[in-house]
């Protein structure tokens, strides 16, 4: 049952063939028996999924009418509030801290009566692409457990590899919910941003961060994107229009005339020859299902990797300023008279890891003046030339797409001690968030030089997110005839039941 | 204390001043969320997610907020921006919970505006021009409690303690281009200029405008130079000026301090200081060893504003007139000499003086009770008119019943001082305390009666035709009567009784 | 341009209210020097001409009304807090600028 889809779940449920309580127990049990090697969780909340999955069953059982993802099990990113949840973001400076409200993605998912398992983990602050960067231990990938599960949602996606779960909740704000996808033989997509309401989304760079929806299936993603999306007065940046009817692209999957764009700058050198090997074969795949495959050229992507290195610890030196020891979270060093200040030095040393204090000083540096004009305001500029760049390509082409990320899953540790190197695991993934339209990742197959997933990325224009889901299911569903069976059944076994 | 004399001071310098204001908004709810922003409630009641800056949380704009900013940019005759943004000034604060402050920074919403204002100088009334460099809207900070330390305040403090019910409460910033020229007349400027704009915020209704509750709160930028010079002294920013008073004494007390150092061959340190209300100087605050860096950067959780011509236009129509403007009309329309005027402004009257004659006082009669008798009770419990518990209402009333003679004006004394204590309406206290002119002709005659005969003296020579005795029995009468008596009606029995109608 | 000594960083820490280890503080003036020459990279596309991105929507105007809502109960807004006192954030002492 824990490795159907979301889909076929809620047919069963609706259909009487299961109950909420028992798909939840399920997957409650399938976390304690692999969740030790995957780690995937930073708290699993038994009680209150279980309390969910109840007052589900019990509303079908009067006969009330229901979403069509009532009922199905969830993982949630830490870095989205649950009221009364401990939500840690990845990190110690927030050990303990069970917030008094819940996000509106959260809201909106109770409501539709998802039910949320517990806290995934992540890098800390959702600064990193491995996962490495969690203060409370890296996740495992489920394909090898010596490697990255991607980051920063790798909690999330290995939790849906592991099935742990069969829908996640991720966020991306550099390729946070597409690399993990790429890496770990799931599908995840970054919505337009706006699309998807960040009240209550712990920030990390406001302007590029955006939550979005993580499955096994194209399909299954299109039914949480619908649950998650919609307009939020409490956020001055969500979009006050209807929802893309991403649902109904993925059924239909039609790319029948589609002009598909392939983006020349994000291709060839330090590309994998695995990734490049799936993707070509992908553009085939899509060719035959009936679209037109061009080629388009964005100039100015290369610069990308360097403004969002720039645009993102700029925002983060600001945002994470609120954690000061002052009125949550943790507070060291309160003692002999020492002063608020001290206090606040000292907290901040030891409650935030390595990643995010190098992040935090170096957007302070960005903003400081003097340098203001050089690194923050430079950055902006190629933010805009990378928008320009996308919206020519867009006058030719209806989605974008490219490799997810240049390599396949490499080792725990392998590029700890390289920022450099781990930053470019986004090189493919930023250009999206710096022009604020949406993407997806979704499996295309295994690189034949080490078996592991390799991920295919969409980008479609803003507001137009159907786009990337109709690309995606047609893909989806053609690879899954090549393959005979969904990719993840060549992953290795976790032991336990399943 | 201080060698050098103000005379001294203003015959070798001309002061430079700059003035920054803030006003806290009266919006309902706060700048960038729905939490109540009444004065006084319980610590920590007015506080949710986004004002105590939780993980997660985003800020939202209160349109009123806007609207009053704009509102206040016309009246200072600004022209407003039609794109505007907010930005994030970075400094750690623990009264500042997301440790920024959400400000304005290089766009402002409201620039380029004038105050004109009217002093009182040697050579009669003159006008100056206070030049405005911009208006534009930021946030509130909490509020600590220090605690433990012998003196209360921060320094020598164990720990503090933080309510954040303020903070977020909408703040708009009025900022002065520098105002040179002013010379000897300085101080008064500056606290005509922030009268002015107390008023003006007043009449626009957006603030409260307490400086006592801080609602209205200026710091004042002063330096010094050679008169002649073209060249700007080193200021000084004096924090904490809480009253009119404190604005003119502040400044007075920095041209001075400044005039001696210079005069001893000393620099002036820039530096912000505390204006110290018991002794009207100032003192050190932070000398800043290195220049504060804010780090702004616009706020991007939050989208430009850009009024519209038609939203700005619609708010110009509703303007309010004038205070200057007003203040004229009134006078005219009172038949006020200019003395009065200016006690009533001086004061600060004339809303309550204008509100009691709308209801219906005579308009000197108004102006004497709220000028004499509420005024003297206001002194002797060291209060401001205007915070006494008595209405505009409450005035016409007692006028009213003056008029017609049921208060005689001893009597209405009692009632004010009724109706202050707490003892209910003007009709309450008349009733409880069972006031009432003594208009009972019986009652008054056994009265005059009965002084007549103890005074049968006086009495006489009343008879005798010598009518300025009867003072004296009249003032009896009034004193037998406990003062309800109507002294005129005394009169007239009085002398019918002698012989003398 | 693109180099920072120990003392810059040391400022940047001091700025963003971090007590840093003089090892941490050698670590990353030599990460700096690489991150720096690698993110500059923006300069050579970044010319005048080119208008500043900061928000990635052409949003404007988003407003709320002024309404009042309901607060959090005191009890919820100091759940979290490290110390609390008479209902109140109970904080270290403040040095620095009277309020």
């Amino acid at each position: 049952m824990i490795k159907n889809s979301a889909a076929e779940m809620s047919a069963a449920l609706s259909n009487g063939a299961t109950t909420s309580v028992a798909l939840t127990q399920a997957h409650l049990d399938r976390i304690s028996e692999v969740d030790g090697k995957v780690h995937a969780f930073l708290y699993v909340d038994t009680h209150g999924a279980l309390e969910q999955a109840k007052k589900v069953d019990d509303a079908r059982a009067r006969g009330e009418k229901l979403g069509p993802l009532a009922g199905v099990p969830l993982a949630l990113k830490d870095v989205l509030v649950q009221k009364d949840v401990p939500t840690t973001c990845g990190s110690k400076i927030l050990e303990g801290w069970r917030p008094p409200y819940d996000s509106t993605v959260v809201s909106k998912l109770k409501n539709a009566g998802v039910v949320i398992l517990g806290k995934t983990n992540m890098d800390e602050f959702a600064m990193g692409s491995s996962t490495e960067n969690s203060a409370y231990g890296p996740t495992h990938n489920p394909w090898d457990l010596t490697r990255i599960p991607g980051g920063s949602g790798g909690g999330s996606s290995a939790a849906l590899a592991a099935f742990e779960a069969p829908l996640a909740i991720g966020t991306d704000t550099g390729g946070s919910i597409r690399q993990p996808a790429a890496v770990t033989g799931t599908v995840g997509v970054k919505p337009t941003y706006g699309g998807v309401s960040r009240y209550g989304l712990v920030a990390f760079s406001s302007s590029l961060d955006q939550a979005g929806p993580c499955a096994r299936t194209v399909l299954d993603t299109a039914l949480l994107h619908e649950v998650i999306a919609g307009h939020d007065a409490k956020d001055s940046t969500s979009i006050n229009a209807p929802v893309p009817q991403v649902v109904a692209a993925a059924k239909s999957g039609d790319v029948k005339g589609m002009k598909i764009g392939v983006v020349k700058e994000l291709n060839g050198d330090g590309y994998q020859a695995g990734v490049r090997q799936r993707f070509e074969e992908s553009l085939e795949l899509l060719a035959k299902a009936g679209a037109e495959i061009i080629e388009v050229s964005a100039p100015n992507f290369e610069y990308a990797l360097a403004a969002y290195y720039l645009i993102a610890p700029s925002e983060c030196s600001s945002n994470l300023a609120r954690f000061d020891a002052m009125r949550y979270g943790l507070r060291v060093g309160d003692k002999d008279g020492a002063s608020a200040e001290s206090v606040m030095n000292m907290t901040r040393e030891v409650g935030f890891g390595r990643e995010v204090k190098r992040r935090i000083l170096l957007g302070t540096y960005a903003l400081s003046s003097g340098y203001y004009d050089a690194y923050y305001g430079s950055a902006q500029k190629v933010r805009t030339l990378i928008t320009q760049d996308f919206n020519k390509a867009f006058e030719k082409c209806d989605v974008m797409v490219s490799p997810t990320c240049p390599t396949t899953a490499f080792k725990i540790g392998e590029k700890a001690d390289d920022p450099l190197a781990m930053y470019l695991n986004d090189i493919a993934t930023i250009p999206v968030n710096m022009a604020g339209i949406g993407g997806m990742s979704l499996p295309s197959g295994v690189a034949p030089e080490d078996g592991l997933p390799v991920g295919f990325q969409i980008m479609s224009p803003v507001m137009q997110d159907q786009r990337m889901y109709s690309v995606g299911a047609a893909l989806e569903a053609a690879l899954l005839s090549k393959w005979g069976a969904p990719l993840l059944s060549q992953a290795p076994a976790l032991g336990g039941a399943a | 204390m201080s060698a050098l004399t103000y005379e001294d001071v203003i015959s070798k310098y001309e002061p430079v001043l700059g003035l920054e204001v803030h006003v806290e908004l009266n919006t309902n709810s706060k700048m960038f969320c729905g939490c109540s922003t009444i004065f006084g409630a319980e610590p920590n009641t007015q506080t949710c997610p986004v004002c105590l800056a939780m993980p997660g949380a985003l800020p939202v704009v209160n349109e009123k907020a806007i609207e009053s900013t704009i509102l206040i940019g016309l009246a200072l005759n600004c022209s407003i921006a039609p794109f505007s943004r907010f930005a994030r000034k970075n400094y750690f604060y623990p009264d500042m919970p997301k440790n920024f402050q959400i400000s304005q920074y290089d766009e402002p919403i409201c620039v380029n505006g004038y105050v004109d204002v009217e002093i009182e100088t040697d050579e009669g009334p003159q006008s100056f021009r206070i030049e405005i460099e911009r208006v534009h809207m930021e946030e509130d900070t909490g509020k600590s409690l220090h605690v433990g330390g012998s003196t209360g305040r921060i320094h020598g403090a164990d720990y503090s303690l933080l309510d954040y019910n303020r903070a977020g409460i909408p703040l708009v910033e009025i900022v002065t281009k520098i105002v040179p020229g002013t010379g000897k007349y300085a101080p008064e400027v500056a606290k005509a200029y922030v009268a002015e704009l107390r008023d003006i915020l007043r009449a626009l209704g957006v603030s409260d405008v307490k400086m006592e509750q801080g609602s209205l709160r200026c710091d004042a930028n002063v330096s010094l130079r050679l008169i002649g010079s073209e060249v700007l002294g080193t200021r000084s920013e004096t924090k904490n000026v809480n009253s009119l008073r404190s604005v003119e004494r502040a400044i007075r007390g920095e041209m001075i301090r400044h005039a001696e150092r210079l005069n001893n061959g000393e620099k002036v340190v820039q530096e912000t200081r505390h204006f110290q209300e018991d002794t009207g100087l100032t003192r050190s605050g932070r000398s800043k060893e290195q220049a504060e860096d804010y780090r702004y950067f616009p706020e991007p959780d939050l989208v430009p504003v850009a009024p519209d011509a038609q939203w700005i236009e619609k708010l110009r129509a509703g303007l309010p007139e004038r205070p200057s403007l007003r203040r004229k009309r009134l006078q005219e329309q009172w038949s006020v000499p200019d003395k009065e005027m200016a006690a009533m402004i001086n004061a600060d009257v004339l809303n309550i003086v204008e509100e009691t004659v709308i209801l219906g006082a005579d308009p000197a009669k108004a102006r004497s009770w709220w000028l004499g008798e509420i005024s003297r009770l206001a002194n002797e419990k060291g209060v401001a008119i205007t915070e006494m518990a008595i209405s505009a209402k409450d005035v016409a009333e007692i006028v009213s019943l003056v008029a017609k003679g049921e208060l005689t004006d001893k009597l209405a004394r009692q009632v004010i001082e009724g109706v202050i204590v707490g003892e209910g309406t003007p009709a309450q206290v008349i009733s409880t305390r069972g006031i009432k002119v003594v208009n009972d002709d019986g009652a008054l005659m056994a009265a005059i009666e009965k002084v007549c005969s103890e005074q049968s003296e006086t009495a006489d020579k009343v008879r005798n035709g010598h009518l300025p005795a009867a003072g004296a029995l009249i003032g009896a009468v009034m004193k037998e009567t406990k003062g309800q008596a109507d002294a005129a009606r005394v009169r007239e029995l009085l002398l019918g009784h002698l012989g003398q109608a | 341009m693109s180099s920072l000594s120990r003392d810059d960083v040391a400022n940047l820490a001091r700025l963003a209210r971090i007590e840093m280890t003089d090892q941490e503080l050698e670590n990353l003036t030599t990460e700096f020097g690489v991150i720096l020459n690698a993110v500059a990279r923006v300069q050579e596309v970044a010319t005048t001409d080119v208008p500043a991105t900061s928000h990635p929507l052409p949003l404007k105007n988003i407003f709320r009304s002024d309404v009042v809502i309901p607060s959090l109960t005191p009890e919820e807004a100091l759940s979290g807090a490290p110390a609390s006192e008479e209902q109140r954030f109970r904080v270290p002492q403040i040095l620095g600028e009277e309020a």
